[in-house]
């Protein structure tokens, strides 16, 4: 029971998240003070601060003191975090003088003097932060209350950076539709929540994986159960703008000013798999069927539960890229790529740990250093004092910045899978996870979409660096600050060499082999050859396994 | 080493393009393609393997993804050595004959061309089948960009068309690739993408129904590219409007990938399901062999009409390809060296006309043999190539690809079963006259006759201006009426391995032999079993299967 542990190893395992919380008291108190130096430096003290906590996180995370910390899977929960902290530091730097830009000019004119009561810098980045904060506890939730908290901590601050970001109409509608959209996702995962209370008579995720194992062990898990589980993954879904709920994400994204986009379509997206992660551990998956710790037969994803994520895949890919089609406004098209990239993600997440897990990551990495490229290059430009936003903004903006329209087209080619770019080896892994645990139709709707989406994404690429010039895009210029360029300069560059590391990103942990190939546990040792006959049933397999004679076997999902 | 070598220098290139001056770069384009022509040479010399088949040199290196068994694998066997050269060969007169066409944003023309050398390099030098799919995707973009900037007044359209069409098909390549890497997996527990490994597992292990499908996905990418015949639809709009540099590596090189993918992985991966799919796609090929002469006949754009005659001659390789026997498989390898040879040396042609009249309407042109004599000279050749005359390379892998499939008959001695029958060949020999007609029209058109041009130079200076920024300075550059030294120099080496190939075509058929052979270690069975199935028995059956595999 991890709630009466003793506070050591937790705190210990939490030290990168209580770095950012300070950091982010810190910032608000900073952003308020007169010195337009000390201003300023608040997005610097924000990367510091994430840089700090990443620090900890590489010195001080052990697997040993997570697990003692109760932490379910600790290798994953450790990868989340340094993916969610390095994406942060560039999130930070594609915001850098967009908060506040209207007041400071003003100040620096002479216009006005600076007014603590008027400005919103510090609570911005302090925002920010906590957000941040609230993403990183989710991967290691010991319990659903832990979990609840840690995903209102991610949402809350964004509806308000929503608002704050722009000073227009636009901006205040977009908050309120996100906050009202997000207070009812979270009423429902809420009710999940209490469902799966009600069916397990705990709240501790390790508890309710052991009675749902023991009652699937006696004829499956009881239709409250299941009911709650639908319920949490419907919750989540609004957090990864995957349908059905993802209704919210054009008008939310096109609303907010691009760094925040930016933001919302990274940090709500790596929370709500995370999320998803853990609640499914407490089912298992069928390719990681097994034994629990007690010995309760574990049959992985239950029906329904696959069906419902089957839908939810092969729904979200499809809706988001023909909704992306028709779009004008590039934030509204990279909403529904954004809509359609969770549901590739959601095949991950189906395929589950092993190749799955090790094939979300990559995906999240990928999707977060590309979406840094093209929100940095977005961010880099103004008109007149606003973002740009429409496909014929950008129109012909490559002869005066080509630097731009190379990490707009080069982040394309990565979101659309041009090889050798990012974007393609994660969507081979993500292919190649979704054939192995048996989902070759979903890969084939994937491939599908992916080829739908290169219409769209070919017109991001074009229409700066190919079109001519036309009257809208006349006043376009560099935005006020060189950091959102440079952090797209930087974000392009890796996503052109970082396939070049990929194996050392991913392949320092044995943990991430698949598990069926290295049996760990005493057990069962099940060769892994297996005749070519036998090998067609299991790929092939797509309800969970009901016989557990054969599987091959960890025992427990908690290593990952 | 001097297998990176190659795969570098083109790189090296691209780079030093885009740090030098505009108007350096298309002499450092010229050194860059024609030391990697040189370095392919060298290699070529070194290859030991060129009558015994197998990959040189054998090595392994680099893994990207490592622990998913993607690795940097570079080695060719004499059929890849051969698209290599072809590659390296026409790379630098392409280059040359953009010489005078490009006049706007060289440094960048140059440097997209080069790269597009380095990914066909790398596409066929591949034995990772991952890294092969790398380079074959990776030509989309530099052509996106060839065709996009400097292309035509349809360009855009052209552009995207080309892009969609082509990365929809190699989707499902790929997806079946995956499986099949996957499968592997999980039969072995071991990750691998090299293209023997999964060969060996997938022609072997995979049961018929997936066999089946596996062969259909690889082939919705290779067909779209190749093109076959419904899916060529973006063809003829992208060679019309890429610039001719474009053109001549788009129909000679970037069509050989689809065929080189059929050849190299397509057939070798799953026997059981081309088997099923040859009568499919013999006819798929026919038609496109006889439907696309007759679409070129009513043609009045030259270039277009070459497009098309393009899409014809793929259905001769197609035909030779599932004829699935050796003689089959030989001339469709030779007819895709050759086509690229004759083919890309006919956009040359039809470049260098254009830059003179800006027009390639065929009822605006006449009699250019008395104005243009050595332009008339080689057109002449590359057509006559074209149409297959004996005594030029055209003839050589035309008549093999119909004899292939003129022999492959279920009760065919010569221990290469097969499915189809002279009844194909002979449709498909009606492609040859048909051919002949349509190429000896536009030849009669524009080389013989009474003399028309264009009316005067105001009207070309027009049409330059409709045409957009890519023509509009071509009143600045001078060209003579007849071609000069360097569209010469460009055309003769062409000419000159047309007629080397056409006359002595042994070493080059020899080389392919043993290559070909190792494609189909499979077949004589599976085909005999298939046949079986459909009532037709193999008299010589088990001596032969036996004598097949070795």
């Amino acid at each position: 029971m991890s709630s009466f542990l003793p506070m050591g190893p937790k705190i210990l395992v939490l030290t990168p998240e209580i770095i950012v919380f300070g950091g982010s008291v810190v910032t608000s108190i900073i952003g308020l003070s007169r010195s337009k130096t000390l201003r300023k430096s608040v997005p610097l003290l924000a990367a510091i601060t994430l840089l700090a906590s990443l620090v900890a996180l590489a010195m001080g995370y052990s697997h040993e003191s997570a697990e003692q910390a109760g932490v379910l899977m600790p290798h994953f929960n450790k990868i989340i975090k340094a993916i969610i902290l390095v994406v942060g530091i560039g999130l930070v730097a594609i915001s850098v003088g967009h908060i506040d830009r209207r007041m400071e000019e003003a100040v620096a004119r002479g216009a006005t003097t600076f007014d603590p009561m008027r400005v919103v810098r510090g609570e911005f980045y302090s925002f920010m932060l906590l957000s941040i904060c609230g993403a990183m506890l989710i991967p290691g939730s010991p319990d659903l209350i832990w979990l609840f908290l840690a995903l209102e901590l991610t949402s809350l601050p964004t509806y308000i950076m929503v608002a704050m970001s722009r000073g227009t109409r636009r901006a205040q509608e977009a908050a309120v539709k996100y906050f009202f959209l997000g207070a009812m996702s979270t009423a429902i995962f809420l009710y999940g929540f209490a469902l799966i209370y009600g069916s397990t008579g705990s709240l501790q995720l390790s508890t309710i994986r052991e009675v749902f194992a023991d009652q699937s062990a006696r004829g499956g898990i009881d239709t409250l159960g299941i009911t709650g589980l639908i319920l949490c993954i419907l919750g989540f879904c609004y957090k990864l703008a995957a349908a059905p709920m993802h209704f919210y994400a054009p008008d939310v994204y096109e609303g907010a000013a691009n760094p925040v986009t930016g933001f919302l379509s990274f940090i709500p997206k790596i929370a709500g798999f995370s999320a998803l992660a853990v609640l499914l551990s407490t089912v298992g998956w069928s390719s990681h069927a097994g034994f629990s710790e007690t010995g309760a037969p574990i049959n992985g994803l239950p029906a329904p539960i696959l069906a419902t994520l089957w839908m939810i895949c092969a729904l979200t890919m499809t809706l988001g890229n023909i909704g992306a089609l028709l779009q004008k406004s590039v934030k509204r098209m990279l909403a529904y790529s954004s809509i359609s990239h969770s549901g590739y993600m959601v095949l991950a997440i189906i395929a589950g740990p092993g190749l799955g897990f090790e094939a979300l990551l990559f995906y999240l990495i990928s999707y977060g250093v590309t979406n840094l490229a093209i929100f940095g290059a977005l961010s880099g430009l103004q008109k007149r004092g606003e973002d740009v936003e429409s496909f014929e903004e950008l129109s012909g903006i490559g002869r005066r910045y080509p630097g731009l329209a190379a990490w707009l087209a080069i982040g394309s080619g990565s979101l659309m899978g041009m090889p050798p770019l990012l974007g393609f080896w994660a969507k081979l892994m993500l292919f190649m996870a979704g054939v192995q645990a048996g989902h070759t139709p979903l890969v084939i709707i994937a491939a599908i979409n992916s080829a739908v989406s290169v219409w769209y994404y070919l017109r991001l690429i074009g229409v700066p660096s190919l079109s001519p010039p036309g009257t809208s895009s006349e006043g376009v210029t560099k935005g006020p600050s060189s950091w959102p360029r440079f952090a797209g300069a930087v974000a392009s560059v890796a996503v052109i060499l970082l396939p070049l590391f990929a194996s050392r990103i991913l392949g320092n942990s044995a943990e991430f082999a698949p598990t069926n190939a290295k049996p760990t546990s005493a057990t069962t040792p099940t060769a892994p050859v297996a005749t070519p006959k036998q090998t067609t049933e299991n790929s092939r397999q797509e309800t969970p396994r009901q016989d557990n004679t054969q599987i091959a076997l960890h025992s427990s999902p908690t290593r990952l | 080493m001097i297998q990176y070598l190659l795969l570098l220098l083109p790189i090296i290139s691209a780079l030093v393009i885009v740090l030098s001056s505009q108007r350096a770069a298309k002499w450092i384009a010229l050194i860059g393609s024609t030391a990697s022509l040189i370095v392919a040479a060298v290699f070529a010399v070194q290859f030991p393997h060129w009558t015994t088949g197998g990959f040189w040199p054998d090595l392994n290196t680099s893994p990207i993804l490592g622990n998913f068994g993607v690795d940097l694998k570079i080695g060719v066997d004499s059929v890849s050595l051969m698209l290599v050269l072809l590659t390296v060969f026409l790379t630098p007169l392409a280059i040359a004959g953009s010489f005078s066409a490009i006049t706007t944003r060289m440094r960048e023309y140059y440097a997209w061309f080069m790269i597009l050398e380095a990914s066909m390099l790398l596409a066929f030098m591949s034995r990772d089948i991952i890294f092969f799919y790398v380079g074959y995707e990776f030509t989309l973009i530099p052509m996106f960009f060839l065709i996009s900037i400097w292309g035509g007044p349809m360009r855009g359209p052209a552009a995207i068309k080309f892009f969609i069409f082509t990365f929809l098909g190699s989707v499902f390549t790929l997806t079946s690739v995956i499986f099949v890497a996957v499968r592997h997996f999980d039969s072995t527990g071991t990750w691998t993408f090299a293209i023997a490994d999964l060969v060996k597992f997938s022609s072997t292990q995979l049961s018929a129904r997936e066999q089946f499908w596996v062969f259909v996905g690889l082939m919705s990418g290779f067909a779209i590219k190749t093109p076959f015949f419904p899916t060529h639809a973006w063809l003829p709009l992208a060679h019309d409007q890429a610039p001719t540099g474009g053109s001549v590596v788009l129909a000679g090189i970037l069509l050989k990938l689809g065929t080189y993918g059929v050849f190299r992985f397509a057939l070798p991966m799953a026997p059981i399901g081309a088997v099923e799919c040859s009568t499919f796609f013999a006819i798929l090929g026919i038609i496109a062999i006889l439907y696309m002469s007759l679409v070129c006949w009513v043609q009045t754009d030259i270039k277009k009409l070459i497009a098309y005659s393009s899409v014809s001659h793929m259905g001769f390789v197609v035909l030779g390809l599932f004829a699935l026997n050796p003689i089959g498989l030989q001339g469709a390898v030779m007819y895709m060296v050759n086509h690229g040879l004759s083919t890309g040396a006919l956009f040359l042609c039809i470049g260098m006309m254009y830059e003179r009249y800006h027009t390639k309407d065929m009822e605006q042109l006449g009699g250019l043999v008395s104005k243009m004599p050595v332009w008339s000279f080689f057109m002449i050749i590359f057509t006559l190539s074209s149409v297959g005359l004996p005594g030029l390379n055209g003839f050589v892998g035309e008549f093999l690809c119909l004899m292939g499939a003129f022999v492959a008959e279920h009760d065919q001695p010569a221990g290469y079963p097969g499915v189809l029958g002279p009844w194909y060949a002979v449709v498909a020999a009606i492609g040859l006259i048909l051919g002949a007609m349509y190429l000896l029209i536009m030849l009669g058109k524009i080389v013989w006759g009474s003399l028309r041009e264009p009316h005067g130079q105001e009207h070309a200076q027009d049409h330059a201006q409709d045409h957009g920024q890519s023509h509009a300075q071509h009143a600045e550059i001078q060209l003579p009426t007849d071609l000069n030294f360097r569209e010469i120099a460009i055309l003769a080496p062409i000419a000159l391995a047309c007629l080397a190939i056409g006359l002595y075509p042994k070493p080059l058929l020899n080389a392919v032999e043993p290559c070909v052979k190792d494609a189909l270690v499979n077949y004589p069975a599976v085909i005999d079993q298939y046949n079986a199935k459909r009532g037709l028995v193999n008299p010589g059956t088990p001596v032969k299967q036996a004598e097949a595999k070795p």
